[in-house]
């Protein structure tokens, strides 16, 4: 009994400290975006909340030249979903379509192309980064939504996952499928996509993630202000709080760190039941 | 309703392996024919052949004097039952039997009309809002026919649909099918591996080895009548006695074993005599001796299993007899038994080519 109750401890003492390492840090970044600039400056890092929450916030948010020299907080998260939700919508649909080629089309080159697709996995996206950005350059769409999201949508990943799944769905509903008249597209429409609604949901939650902190790309497909989104927002914060005589206002950086952290996990939270099914979920 | 034709079909997989064997097959409209064999003997490659879902690599088929070689499995207007069932797990049972009429384009009203006829029918009326995942697998299995039902089809398919039923349910289904069958009149194509199901489902049979027709009939001829040793054995439970003997030119000898009353046979070749459960009985002076080793009661009747003194096994085993009697027969373990048969019934067969000699 005594010996049950110990491990019991332990294990929960070990899950404790785990918990502490991981989410001090945030909590730590978020107590110092609600002091003063002047309290930041001569005491340090602050672990309890201040009173400037409302303050800080609001400027970041929502007053030019509060983080930057024109673009407003508000405006790079907007900009951000742009990319996370766009980045997700993109990679599904490109991911599915062509998992379903793979799968049910049977093309002389089905398995080869399979695994040049699984293959480009491991050129990520820095490797071909010059020549991607002289395509949407030459092709006029810099600081565009379109250039910034395109390029970006075919995934390996995406349509691995797909094409395992797709694999899993009992060959005999695609037959009776055929047999109840049913062409590709309507198979496609009416069978496979409510059969991977959770699916579905995975890989859009990860990819929104994945797409929400993209850093590199955003950073040179974008040359104006404001079609910055929140992770390059941070990064030049710093820079322009380090330049300049003025107090530097850390603050503000912290807050459009937690800013920027929060909506993937607002989506994590809200969906992760969906989440989970879609990974182990195996009923069909 | 319609007539199928098979003419010389033949199917070789890429790999190389051939399914199916040249075959020739006239079905009558309105006929109910079963596919019976063993598994991989090419009986389900068969009837996909006919739904469109394995090419034809050789031959033609022909639903209504029209080819259908290269026709869709869609347009070739019939309806099949998978053992699994396929339901489609996201739509209710409304939406599974009205989907294909939906992908053909008829008006709604028509399509609910013929849905719930068909529910009706089948009663399964009272679950069209349910989803697969909440019906029992013989409901599952009545909405699979609905789906082929709604359909009007010219040619109902069945790939084994009673296989992952339990047993008093795969007999009450086997009765319905036959029922709806009759009624509808519709021409059917039925693969099953159970020769139970398949005698009594079938008015014509045929038996499939190894991606050949073995024997084509009525169940009944089949069993009285078997062409092969294969046909014979594989049609009739319990399986039919199998005794290796050779003729003389007199009688046939399986070792210290003598029949007399056989002629006509081929000398110094091995020979079967074959003999159904059913024409044995016990009689003091019958040709053959038994030692009881288990009597198995199925209620109406006893079947008693024994080993069959004298007879000579080319493999050392012992033979092994069994016969049919009535539950007020029931022979002690260990007793010897004569039994006798009327040579009129006996079969016998060449033992390489599987051919009957009489």
């Amino acid at each position: 009994m005594s010996n049950i109750n110990w491990r019991i401890i332990l294990n929960h003492t070990i899950l404790l400290i785990g918990v502490i390492f991981m989410s001090l840090p945030v909590w730590v970044a978020f107590s110092t975006s609600t002091h003063s600039a002047e309290t930041i400056l001569r005491e340090g890092l602050q672990f309890w909340p201040g009173t400037n929450f409302i303050g800080t916030y609001r400027e970041v948010l929502f007053e030019q030249g509060g983080v930057m020299k024109s673009v407003l907080g508000i405006t790079m998260l907007k900009n951000s979903m742009i990319l996370g939700i766009g980045f997700a919508i993109g990679k599904v649909i490109v991911s599915m379509l062509a998992a379903y080629a793979i799968v049910y089309f049977r093309f002389r080159l089905a398995t080869p192309l399979f695994w040049i697709i699984f293959l480009t996995l491991l050129l990520p996206l820095e490797v071909r980064i010059i020549p991607s950005y002289e395509v949407v350059a030459g092709l006029g769409l810099l600081d565009t939504n379109f250039g910034l999201i395109v390029p970006l949508i075919a995934s390996a990943t995406g349509t691995f996952y797909f094409r395992q799944f797709f694999k899993s769905i009992p060959e005999e509903l695609l037959e009776a499928a055929r047999l109840d008249g049913a062409t590709p597209w309507r198979f496609f429409v009416d069978i496979l996509i409510p059969l991977s609604k959770t699916m579905i949901a995975a890989i859009l939650i990860i990819m929104f993630v994945v797409g929400w902190n993209q850093y590199l790309w955003p950073l040179i497909m974008t040359t104006k202000e404001e079609n910055y989104t929140l992770v390059i927002g941070i990064k030049q914060i710093y820079q322009i709080l380090s330049e300049g005589g003025e107090l530097p206002q850390y603050q503000k950086a912290f807050a459009l760190t937690i800013l920027a952290t929060l909506p993937p996990v607002l989506v994590v939270l809200f969906f992760q039941n969906w989440f989970v099914k879609g990974l182990v979920e195996s009923e069909k | 309703m319609a007539t199928v034709k098979l003419k010389n079909i033949k199917k070789t997989y890429p790999n190389g392996a051939v399914a199916v064997q040249g075959v020739d097959m006239a079905i009558e409209d309105g006929e109910f024919i079963v596919f019976v064999g063993p598994s991989g003997c090419g009986k389900s490659t068969m009837l996909r052949m006919v739904a469109g879902l394995e090419n034809i690599t050789d031959g033609e088929i022909e639903i209504d004097d029209r080819v259908i070689n290269k026709v869709s499995p869609a347009d070739r207007d019939v309806a099949m039952v998978f053992q699994n069932y396929a339901l489609y797990p996201h739509m209710t049972v409304r939406g599974n039997m009205a989907y294909g009429l939906k992908n053909r384009g008829l008006p709604k009203a028509e399509i609910n009309q013929k849905v719930t006829d068909a529910a009706k029918m089948l009663r399964i009326h009272d679950f069209l809002d349910r989803q697969p995942n909440q019906l029992s697998g013989g409901q599952r299995q009545r909405v699979a026919m609905g789906r082929a039902i709604v359909r009007d089809p010219k040619v109902f398919l069945f790939d084994e649909p009673l296989s992952n039923l339990d047993a008093k349910l795969r007999v009450q289904m086997r009765i319905e099918i036959k029922r709806l069958q009759r009624k509808m009149g519709v021409t059917s194509i039925y693969v099953t591996h159970d020769q139970t199901e398949a005698m009594t489902l079938a008015d014509r049979l045929a038996v499939i080895n190894d991606g050949r027709i073995e024997q084509m009939g009525a169940p009944i001829e089949l069993y009285n009548n078997p062409a092969t040793l294969f046909v014979a054995s594989f049609i009739g439970a319990p399986q039919i006695n199998l005794i290796p003997v050779q003729f003389d030119g007199k009688n046939l000898n399986s070792g210290d074993l003598q029949f007399s009353g056989f002629k006509d046979l081929p000398e110094n070749t091995d020979l079967i005599l074959g003999i159904r459960p059913d024409v044995l009985e016990p009689n003091n002076d019958g040709q053959l001796e038994m030692q009881v080793d288990l009597v198995e009661q199925h209620g109406a009747e006893n079947l008693v299993y024994g080993a069959l003194n004298g007879a000579s096994t080319t493999d050392g085993y012992i033979t092994e007899i069994c016969f049919k009697t009535n539950q007020n027969t029931q022979p002690a373990i260990d007793s010897i038994l004569r039994l006798h048969f009327d040579q009129s019934h006996a079969m016998v067969f060449n033992k390489e080519t599987g051919e009957r000699l009489i």
